[in-house]
């Protein structure tokens, strides 16, 4: 397991690589002077020549590209042009918000869509796999601003059970210590405020958690059943095995590979792609502020989220090989 | 003799499908007699495999639906509750198949794969399953018992994958083993290998054995007693002996003919004219006589009955309802 993850870790090397490159073209890509581009049209000659030197397009490419990657090593994102505010201190309240926004959708979209997908394909063809499999096609199709206004609408305007919009209490808010509210409140011991956090993730959690439930359930359906024909499968009933051992053990184990690999993939999308969701329920997420910086043409800002976010897609994958290697023992010897 | 622990008396199992009920298995009874071998013999398709998931009550209800009865010490395996028929296999019933590459669970080693055999029939403590795990690998003559418990399928040839499966099916000391084709998928010197431990197995343990099988040769090798089966019904059942000697049925009388023998120098290996019908294209009279070089205008007509005939042999065959051509047919075999 320990080489399988160090050959994993240094084939990450070049797609990291490649991605700075791609990451690091993006302000060159612009026509013309990008800092004038940035500045607008009224800019000043000799303000346009500063942010130039700022940014270090004055330079040859080349020096530019070394010095970018110097500074990423250092962990500098640079600074962001309209607050002046390092970005690597800047990001991580938004990036927090939104991992903990994703972490909770995952796990609810996890937690009903594989076991939806499961009791489907155990009970193929019977009452709860028709309405499952029709509730999962609905939930591929629906569009997520119309979810999360509705949601909105039914649980906190009609029923008013939950917040509308926000993190937190903004009456009481949540003294931040690692920004992700969770853990804060929990490490602070105010249980009121652990609640109070929990009822503003419900809807933002369900609305980015479904479609991924419902792609997650199907998958796990079509995965289950094909798995379930297998001449194993048959070997543990000959055994003398239960039906729930032989579905929640011998079955789901085997099928969890396509399933995982979905789980992955929508992760990383959740992390990038949350920024309807985040308008829509005002969450301050990444997505938020790569928003607003795209709105202030803030180039470093756009530039350094689409890399973090980029990165932990990358983070993902690898820890979606990882399992891989950890469920299938095969896999490590290919 | 002690009492038979199976009996399977007009076993029907048919599958319901689109184009209606197709019959795989067309009233069959035999009994297994305790510590015996019983080779249970036919071309692919004419309902071995489909018997032996019925008696382990693991055809699919439905579309399957399964008449008659399988008696197991005088209980009625068709109406044991689902419950039962858990306690029942593994336990009482033990089953290996086929295919030894994809018959092991690819994601667990083969220690909790037989540990978890254990533990579903005898509540063991961890530690004393363990030993019993290792106890039995070693009995079926796997070498570095202690380290395959940590291995995987994966890491294992086909016929070590096949004796696993018979420690697994062996481990609980079931009364009997149904073996479904277990040297089909094999090599032949580890054919040879596997019918070895098995036979050995089957005189120590005293469990009977369920041989079934298209080879002859295996059934030479292994089994007391033979039942031929021919399109879901059985054709003719004898002793191992009688079998080879003295085949009744035209139609064990072609599968016979059609083994290659080292001492006689022919041209062409006999082999028997058409097909085996399709399940569900089955119509009157006797299944076998659209292949039957022997068959007449009763042959096509009417069904003959499975008949038991002075010597103890029973056969599905009009010839012989007719009292001619007895020995005829024997003889004309040319082997023995």
């Amino acid at each position: 397991m320990l080489t399988y993850t160090i050959r994993r870790l240094v084939t990450l090397i070049p797609v990291l690589f490649g991605m700075i490159l791609i990451v690091f073209s993006l302000i060159h890509a612009i026509p013309g002077n990008p800092a004038k581009v940035i500045l607008g049209q009224q800019a000043t000659k000799e303000a346009v020549a500063a942010l130039s030197k700022d940014l270090g397009l004055d330079k040859p490419i080349h020096i530019q590209f070394i010095d970018y990657i110097k500074q990423l090593l250092h962990g500098d994102l640079g600074e962001s042009i309209r607050t002046k505010a390092p970005i690597s201190e800047e990001i991580w309240p938004y990036l927090a918000a939104t991992i903990e926004l994703s972490i909770v959708a995952m796990i609810i979209a996890i937690v009903i869509g594989v076991n939806a997908g499961i009791i489907s394909a155990w009970f193929q063809n019977s009452w709860f796999d028709y309405i499952a499999m029709l509730l999962a096609l609905i939930g591929v199709s629906m569009p997520i601003f119309w979810l999360g206004l509705m949601e909105q609408y039914t649980f906190a305007i009609h029923w008013d059970l939950l917040p509308t919009t926000g993190r937190d209490n903004i009456r009481d808010p949540v003294e931040a210590i690692t920004h992700l509210y969770l853990l804060d409140t929990l490490l602070q011991g105010r249980f009121d405020q652990f609640i109070e956090v929990i009822k503003h993730l419900i809807l933002p959690g369900f609305a980015l958690g479904t479609i991924p439930m419902a792609i997650i359930a199907r998958i796990t359906r079509s995965s289950m059943l094909e798995v379930m024909r297998s001449d194993y499968i048959r070997t543990a009933r000959a055994k003398g095995l239960g039906s729930f051992w032989v579905v929640y053990k011998h079955s789901l184990k085997n099928a969890l590979i396509p399933v995982i690999t979905v789980i992955g993939l929508q992760t990383g999308l959740l992390l990038g792609g949350a920024i309807l969701t985040e308008t829509i329920f005002g969450w301050p997420g990444i997505g938020s502020y790569i928003y607003e910086a795209i709105q202030n043409r803030d180039y470093p800002v756009i530039q350094s989220g689409i890399l973090v976010i980029a990165s932990i897609f990358v983070l993902i994958n690898l820890v979606v090989d990882l399992l891989y290697a950890a469920i299938d023992p095969r896999i490590k010897y290919r | 003799m002690r009492n038979p622990v199976l009996k399977v008396k007009d076993l029907r199992t048919s599958f319901l499908t689109d184009d209606g009920e197709i019959p795989a298995v067309n009233g069959i009874s035999f009994e297994v007699n305790p510590g015996e071998v019983l080779g249970i013999v036919g071309e692919s398709g004419c309902g071995k495999s489909v018997t032996s998931l019925s008696i382990m009550g693991l055809v699919p209800t439905p579309p399957g639906k399964i008449q008659g009865e399988i008696l197991y010490n005088n209980e009625n395996l068709i109406r044991a509750s689902e419950k039962r028929m858990r306690q029942i296999r593994g336990n009482d019933i033990a089953m290996i198949f086929q295919e030894p590459m994809t018959s092991l669970n690819p994601v667990f080693t083969i220690g909790n794969q037989l540990i978890e055999a254990i533990r579903i029939h005898k509540k063991w403590p961890k530690n004393k399953a363990k030993m019993r795990a290792i106890e039995i690998l070693k009995q079926v003559g796997l070498p570095r018992a202690e380290e395959l418990m940590n291995e995987y399928p994966h890491q294992l040839s086909g016929g070590m994958r096949q004796r696993v499966m018979i420690a697994m099916a062996m481990v609980c000391e079931p009364k009997l083993l149904i073996a479904d084709e277990p040297t089909t998928a094999l090599d032949v010197t580890i054919q040879a290998q596997i019918l070895d431990l098995m036979k050995r197995l089957n005189k120590e343990t005293d469990t009977a054995i369920m041989m079934i099988t298209h080879d002859l040769g295996v059934v030479a090798q292994m089994c007391e007693r033979i039942v031929v089966m021919y399109a879901g019904e059985v054709v003719e059942e004898a002793d191992v002996k009688t079998i080879f000697k003295h085949p009744k049925h035209p139609y064990t009388v072609g599968l016979i003919q059609s083994v290659p023998d080292m001492r006689l120098k022919k041209d062409r290996l006999y082999s028997i004219p058409g097909n085996v019908p399709k399940p569900g294209s089955t119509k009157t009279g006797c299944q076998f006589a659209p292949r039957c070089p022997h068959r007449n205008e009763r042959c096509l007509a009417e069904t003959p009955p499975l008949d038991t005939l002075e010597t103890g042999q029973k056969v599905r065959c009009w010839l012989y309802q007719e009292g001619k051509g007895v020995e005829a047919i024997g003889r004309a075999v040319g082997k023995g």
